[in-house]
């Protein structure tokens, strides 16, 4: 595709320099506008770890590096962050955690079964360690002594972001598994801490019950198009593209009041 | 950090054009919108799917004589990684009731139903548990909850128009007819999605929807859901064991004719792995590793379309796979952000797309299909496409038009993500525009199955993007993270019922692919090529000429 465009004399001076940086220790000159992740590939690695969505949400490709000179620990996301001249830097795919197996059926959504789960978490010494270490920056340490005192609300609250890299856990005092907590803790708020949904049982009822069943069946039995012979449109379809033409659109900036003119095949209130 | 200076100097183009065009937008004046008659023309001429070079006939196997992409129809016509008269099928490492292939949305889903109905089940999946396009999936999902004011009625005519009046009824029907179901199974495993202070589920519209029904969890809808349902595995890790980092190559049948089993690939030590199963569900995913046409992807490291590869050899049929989903507006530069989807809400808002000279070469609101096939028009034929630091051509999306038109900070505010994105490599959208080509998102096609989730292939199920028909030639946003639940959940179940009441055991062959292998010899195909490639390759060329990888198979040793 863009291989082709004809645009010369529009060129740039767009070329990258090639920096040093130590792979496992190991030095490599890669072009210095990559991500660590094509950086790695440049040089010729080939993952099977460490490498997932290569869009910044799985937390596979978690990674630590030193600076020359600098004594602090940094942190990235292999697919996001971009290389600097004499990095030491390794991946860390993954680290030995604990996760608590609960019966999911026999929860009462309560901070005590937390506690149960996972007894280590008042191991924590609040050195903030696993905050400075998150590449999402997550507030781990907060949101663990949010389920401490028992605000699980506020600890489902602050873990959301999490990706479940793990790199909270290499570095915990405590030696606890921060992200199998709020995995747990988020689950909770989600099914016993929100407003319980009426609308939702009346439909999956309603559905059950049989009551769309006609509308269905008479939208069902108008057909579709052949793909490969499509300028052959029968009766049928020509009703269905009525059809989908005449649906009454709900407006853009309506609020949960919106109800439609026509109640066709719809349940009511 | 930041754009370097050649393409800060091209940017000024676009900054002089800036304030003609706000000020054209304040008199209510747009860039003229395509006729009927020149959208066909730019469709036709520069759509992906249209191009006819970009595709060829598959020259065996069940659909001989369809021509679809190139890349697919390579995989198609190629030998198996497995040489059958090599591997001892006397002896199984693993016995299980139901083998899962593939650890994201769908597969997870039905490793839970199937368990469920009281069998034992094994997910073999390629990387970790949960590495999937599920994980990624940003928007939402789609399902009339609200009887109120929507019904699976209305979401069915939504699914049919936007698939062209393609789709198979049926399969649309149970996706509609499901939805709210599943919406509901989820909230009860305690997935997180927005609520209203009185219970109320917040829902939005997605393109080509009548009724706001696009339910989400804030912005990681698809993460939200995933990490949920694999939790929920991981509490029955008695009955649902997780292989990781071994995906299946080859489906095991039996002399019954029956799916029993598959042979998996421990990536990590080059080893083959027997698993006989009484019943197997296919959950692979898409395909946008594939890179059709050289085209950058939104798709997670591993979707390279395993499943249609071993289903086909197996036997079963292909559907829609002539069609595949671009999305318009892809990041092209900086390339540590490539292929990540910018939403259709910039062009909403009113952001002009502006070629290299500054200028504006199409309106902001055509259809997906059209938007991108003149985007590609732009950088191709008309050689009017910005060039990158990583030797491609992309479009300006002039985002900071909107600070001028609605103030400053109004990027930061309603695209918070992108923002933020953009910020870490040192690029302010607010001040600077982003550099766009359509990326590769969907696999609309897959392979044929029927809405109780069975393949024509007994004892094979599927669930998810591997599946076709569901969407016809186009999905619509919020579908997919719907369909990888319906039909996950239908194909455990089935799967299940399957096993403990239908299997019937026999001795395991690989005859169909000796079958196949002859197949490809007798048409006369004698590339070298292996498939299913696991995983795309990104070495560099220069690296890989001097590599001592005695035999080179596809992607592995």
């Amino acid at each position: 595709m863009s291989e082709t465009a004809v645009v010369e004399e529009k060129e740039v001076k767009v070329e990258s320099n090639l920096i040093p940086i130590f792979i496992m220790g190991k030095k490599y000159m890669v072009p210095d506008s990559l991500t660590i992740m094509k950086a790695m590939e440049y040089a010729g690695y080939k993952f099977i770890r460490g490498a997932g969505c290569r869009g910044g949400i799985c937390g596979a490709c978690a990674t630590v590096y030193r600076k020359p000179g600098d004594y602090h620990i940094r942190v990235g996301l292999a697919c996001q962050t971009v290389v600097e001249p004499d990095m030491y830097l390794t991946q860390l795919p993954f680290y030995p955690a604990n996760r608590a197996t609960y019966d999911w059926n026999e929860l009462k959504g309560e901070a005590e079964e937390v506690y149960q789960a996972y007894p280590e978490l008042f191991r924590c010494l609040a050195c903030n360690a696993c905050t400075k270490v998150c590449p999402m920056d997550v507030p781990v340490m907060d949101y663990i002594a949010a389920v401490k005192r028992g605000d699980l609300e506020k600890a489902a609250e602050l873990s959301f972001d999490c990706i479940q890299c793990g790199l909270c856990a290499t570095r915990c005092m405590g030696e606890m598994a921060q992200y199998h907590i709020a995995q747990m803790v988020r689950r909770i708020r989600g099914k016993f801490l929100t407003p319980h949904t009426d609308h939702i049982g009346k439909q999956v009822d309603a559905i059950a019950d049989g009551f769309y069943e006609k509308f269905m069946d008479e939208v069902k039995a108008l057909g579709t198009l052949d793909p490969f012979d499509q300028s052959n449109v029968s009766e049928g379809v020509a009703k269905l593209k009525e059809l989908y033409k005449a649906r009454e659109g709900e407006p853009h900036t309506t609020d949960e009041t919106w109800r439609p003119q026509s109640d066709y095949a719809l349940l009511g209130e | 950090m930041g754009y370097p200076e050649g393409l800060k100097e091209l940017m000024k183009k676009v900054e002089a054009t800036r304030p003609e065009r706000v000020e054209q937008k304040k008199t209510g004046y747009e860039f003229p919108a395509l006729s009927l008659e020149d959208r066909s023309k730019v469709l036709h001429t520069y759509h992906p799917d249209v191009k006819e070079e970009g595709r060829r006939e598959i020259q065996i196997g069940p659909n001989k004589g369809y021509r679809i992409c190139h890349e697919m129809v390579d995989l198609l016509e190629a030998k198996s990684r497995v040489e059958p008269d090599k591997v001892d099928l006397g002896k199984a490492d693993y016995e299980t009731d139901v083998l899962v292939i593939g650890g994201g949305g769908a597969g997870t889903a039905a490793a839970l139903m199937a368990q469920e109905q009281g069998a034992k089940v094994i997910i073999a999946t390629k990387l970790r548990h949960g590495d999937a396009n599920t994980m990624m999936a940003e928007g939402g999902i789609q399902a009339a909850t609200k009887g109120y004011k929507d019904s699976p009625y209305y979401h069915y005519l939504d699914i049919i128009g936007g698939g062209h009046f393609t789709n198979k009824p049926e399969l649309v029907a149970t996706l509609a007819n499901e939805a709210p179901g599943v919406i509901n199974w989820l909230l009860g495993l305690g997935c997180n999605f927005s609520k209203w202070e009185d219970g109320t589920l917040k829902t939005m519209h997605g393109g080509g929807t009548c009724r706001k029904r696009m339910h989400f969890a804030a912005d990681i809808t698809g993460a939200e859901m995933m990490r949920t349902v694999r939790d929920e595995a991981r509490n029955r890790a008695n009955d649902i064991t997780v292989i990781e980092f071994s995906p299946a190559v080859e489906l095991l049948l039996n002399d019954k004719g029956q799916c029993a089993g598959a042979v998996l690939y421990n990536m990590e030590t080059a080893e083959y792995i027997i698993v006989k199963a009484k019943s197997v569900v296919m959950a692979t995913g898409g395909s946008g590793r594939l890179h059709v046409q050289n085209f950058m992807t939104t798709n997670h490291y591993g979707a390279t379309g395993d499943g249609i590869v071993m289903g086909y050899r197996a036997g079963v049929p292909v559907c829609f796979l002539h069609t595949i989903q671009y999305h318009p507006t892809g990041v092209i530069f900086p390339e540590q952000a490539e292929g990540i989807l910018i939403t259709e809400k910039f062009r909403g808002a009113g952001a002009n797309l502006v070629n290299v000279d500054g200028n504006q070469f199409v309106f902001e609101r055509e259809p997906r299909d059209i938007e991108a096939s003149c985007i590609i028009r732009e950088c191709t034929d008309r050689g009017m496409g910005v060039p990158t630091p990583t030797g491609k051509f992309g479009i300006w999306l002039d985002s900071p038009m909107l600070d001028v038109m609605y103030g400053e900070g109004y990027v930061k505010k309603e695209f918070p993500g992108k923002h933020i994105l953009f910020s870490r490599f040192g690029i302010d959208i607010g001040k600077e525009p982003m550099l766009i080509y359509p990326t590769l998102h969907y696999q609309n096609g897959g392979l044929e199955f029927t809405s109780d989730g069975a393949t024509p292939l007994k004892g094979l199920y599927l669930g998810g993007e591997v599946g076709g028909g569901t969407h016809g030639e186009n999905r619509l946003m919020g579908n997919s993270l719907l369909d990888i639940m319906v039909y996950g959940r239908i194909a455990g179940t089935n799967a299940a019922k399957f096993a403990l009441n239908d299997s019937q055991d026999g001795e395991l062959t690989l005859d169909h692919v000796r079958k196949y292998h002859k197949e490809l010899e007798d048409a006369g195909i004698e590339d070298a090529r292996i498939a299913p490639m696991l995983l795309p390759d990104y070495t560099d060329e220069q690296v890989k000429s001097k590599q001592l990888t005695a035999k080179y198979e596809g992607t592995m040793r």
